[in-house]
């Protein structure tokens, strides 16, 4: 940019005239940003603030008889203490559906990245075609699947890997499968791109020093493949944690999520305080998570 | 170091390497011995990488074998094999700094002391101090030295180098190849040289093989293969030649007779490659010499005639091109010792030459006169 700035203007311009243009290109990114940071500012700020107040209304009022604010910091332990499960909930079932995720993610995007060729594109939409209907249909399609008369559970308990009685849904292992299918693309899309920009010469040259194919994995297209993952994992790990969906359609109360409570909270005890304390709760423990995360995993590109 | 694989030659029978219907490797058969350094010169295009690539592992040959004493490494994976590459595009690993780059080898066998070695092989290739830079931050000559660096360090059986000093500049590319000289004698390791700088090929290595389209057209000693090519392709890769189309009408005494444009000359039998049919007589431009006349030419000599159509000055010599009488240009370079002056574009001259220079090339029938110099190749001893 500064290039730009510096090359000679058309004739009759002043000397003076190139530091006056580089003044307003120095601006430039600044202009560039104001559309999105005025969106930020309204609707993810603003309703922050208002979020944070509202966690902090008396929690005796109501929605009829209204709130006052009593800046009742207990509110916070107190959701706390009634839901810890959920919260514990929330983190182990994505946290196994992550490693779910990654166990089939990463061949995966691997082979579409570095083995498919010519099917490369059309693998893609594969993994993307799923989004192209509703979240909350393709769980439902997940419903059948593992319902108790369905081919799946029949099959399993014909092979004995159910007993006669045994069932996939209303169980842990349907909310997890649910949250590894419905955010499986989120893992492969940014794990795809950084693959897909591993030059193979360097696993040629990785060989050609002693590497294992296993070594040349774990030294070369592990480390170089970290900013995919990074950003993989982080966009599979936060929605699926706060997700209210597949433990509503494919659990039962027993696996509900801190997202259900919240739900509830909001929208059926109309507990605006409690909701409001729990909402930042589970903000600030994935934050604190990312925070950790991206601190252990350390690369430049990410932090 | 060293492994502990039985030492030998490395040996390639019939390597062949297709790429669908086109061959880039055609029946390569071609023996280099343990500690030796071997230098494969050619155009662009024309296989060395890929035969390199066979070597290594990195490539399935489609037919033929690759011998190291008298084990076939063929079927081997490129991690079990006592080679290492110099890459032609260097193959950094860009997430590591230039210190591990170097240590990879080492570590990947399993050594824990690397330091050491990794300063001093950094110190060898003039890098001291940028270990722990990235090769992001190197320039591409600091790269070049860096994968030079990190395949040497592991001292393997056989080293292969594609292009390993191209990208340097001439003084650090003279001192490169001391070392690398230096080195290859030291530890004895074999050095297959991949180049395209005809004077490090001829200084540094005991055999040259020149490639052509997958096949070599000859290998020998260096100045064997300048002195008595034995094709007009590698007559006028390695170096200049000026050939003349002819005739060779068998043999006379100890020599070969041959007819070209209206004259008659002879050539030693021992320098011919064929005594008959359409061949190319050749003397290479340094052993052209140019004086006034027909009577000035020494005894046993033979000469042309013609006229200097130009005259460069490079300052070590002086290189003519004569136009004679059949239009034809021949290229002549007069070494500047001081004796004998300049000679004047348009002079009438003739250019004599003692028939042991010459020699005689098989040509195919049509094939005309190769005398005007190849502009893209610069003439051995001239700084490239
Ligand atoms: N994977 C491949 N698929 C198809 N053709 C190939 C492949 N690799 C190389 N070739 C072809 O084989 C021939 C030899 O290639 P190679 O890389 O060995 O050339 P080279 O002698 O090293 O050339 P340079 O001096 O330019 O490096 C070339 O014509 C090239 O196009
Ligand atoms: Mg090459």
């Amino acid at each position: 940019m500064t290039a730009l700035a510096q090359l000679p203007t058309s004739s009759g311009e002043p000397a003076a005239a190139p530091i006056v243009r580089r003044g307003r290109y120095k601006l430039l990114p600044y202009l560039l940003l104001l559309p999105g940071a005025a969106w930020l500012l309204v609707f993810f700020a603003l309703p922050l603030l208002q979020l944070a107040a509202a966690s902090l209304y008396d929690p005796s009022g109501s929605l009829s008889t209204g709130y006052a604010m009593t800046w009742a910091f207990g509110n916070y332990p107190d959701a706390l203490q009634a839901y810890w499960p959920h919260f514990v909930r929330s983190f182990a079932y994505s946290a196994i559906a992550l490693v779910l995720a990654l166990l089939m993610g990463y061949p995966l995007a691997y082979a579409i990245a570095q083995k498919a060729g010519r099917w490369k594109n059309l693998l893609l939409v594969a993994v993307v075609a799923p989004m192209f209907t509703s979240f909350l249909v393709r769980t439902l399609a997940w419903k059948t699947i593992l319902s108790d008369n369905g081919w799946l559970v029949g099959l399993l308990r014909d092979v004995h890997l159910l007993g006669p009685d045994g069932r996939l849904l209303a169980t842990p292992v349907a909310v997890v499968l649910g949250l590894t299918y419905n955010f499986l693309p989120f893992l492969v899309l940014p794990l795809y791109a950084s693959l897909e920009r591993l030059d193979y010469r360097l696993l040629e040259a990785a060989n050609d020093l002693y590497a294992s194919p296993l070594r040349a994995f774990q030294k070369v297209t592990l480390p170089l493949s970290m900013p995919g993952l990074i950003a993989g994992t982080l966009l599979f790990f936060i929605p699926a944690t706060g997700d209210y969906i597949n433990a509503e359609l494919l659990g039962t109360p027993n696996q509900y999520m801190i997202g259900n409570v919240i739900d509830s909270a909001f929208l059926v005890r109309l507990d605006y305080p409690q909701g409001a304390a729990l909402s930042f709760l589970l903000m600030a423990a994935i934050l604190a998570i990312v925070f950790v995360y991206l601190r252990k995993a350390g690369t430049e590109e990410v932090l | 170091m060293g492994h502990e694989t039985p030492a030998g030659d490395l040996r390639l029978a019939n390597l062949t390497k297709r790429f669908g219907v086109f061959t880039a490797v055609d029946d390569l058969s071609l023996t280099i011995p343990q500690g030796s350094f071997f230098a494969l010169l050619g155009a662009s295009g024309c296989g060395k990488t890929t035969t390199l690539r066979m070597i290594a592992g990195l490539e399935q040959p489609t037919g033929g074998q690759v011998l190291l004493g008298d084990r076939d490494i063929a079927g081997l994976r490129p991690y079990k094999r006592p080679v290492n590459t110099v890459f032609q595009s260097y193959a950094l690993f860009p997430h590591l700094d230039i210190h591990e780059n170097v240590a990879f080898g080492l570590r990947r066998r399993g050594i824990r002391q690397v330091t050491d070695q990794v300063e001093r092989m950094l110190a060898l290739v003039q890098l001291e101090g940028y270990g722990r830079r990235k090769p992001a931050q190197l320039s591409g000559g600091q790269q070049q030295r860096v994968a030079l660096a990190r395949a040497l360090i592991n001292q393997p059986q056989v080293l292969l180098l594609d292009e390993p000093l191209g990208a340097l500049d001439l003084k650090l590319r003279r001192q490169m190849q001391i070392e690398l000289k230096r080195i290859q004698t030291e530890v004895g390791i074999t050095f297959v040289h991949v180049t395209h700088d005809q004077e490090e090929a001829m200084t540094m290595a005991d055999t040259v093989a020149v490639m052509n389209a997958g096949r070599i057209e000859q290998l020998g000693a260096p100045a064997e293969l300048y002195e008595y090519p034995a094709t007009a392709f590698v007559a006028n890769f390695l170096g200049q030649s000026n050939l003349l189309a002819g005739d060779a009408g068998g043999h006379s005494g100890g020599d070969v007779l041959v007819a070209a444009h209206g004259s008659r000359f002879s050539v030693p039998a021992g320098r011919a490659r064929v005594d008959r049919g359409p061949v190319f007589l050749g003397v290479r431009p340094e052993k052209l010499h140019l004086v006034g006349g027909p009577d000035q030419v020494p005894a046993g000599h033979q000469h042309v005639g013609g006229v200097v159509s130009d005259a460069s000055y490079v300052g070590v010599s002086t290189q003519y091109l004569v136009r004679t009488a059949w239009g034809s240009e021949l290229s002549v370079f007069a070494a500047n010792s001081g004796v004998g002056g300049q000679l004047a574009v348009g002079a009438t001259v003739t250019a004599h030459w003692d028939p042991r220079h010459a020699f005689v090339l098989p040509r195919e029938s049509g094939a005309d006169d190769q005398t005007a110099p190849l502009l893209d190749e610069p003439p051995v001893g001239v700084a490239s």
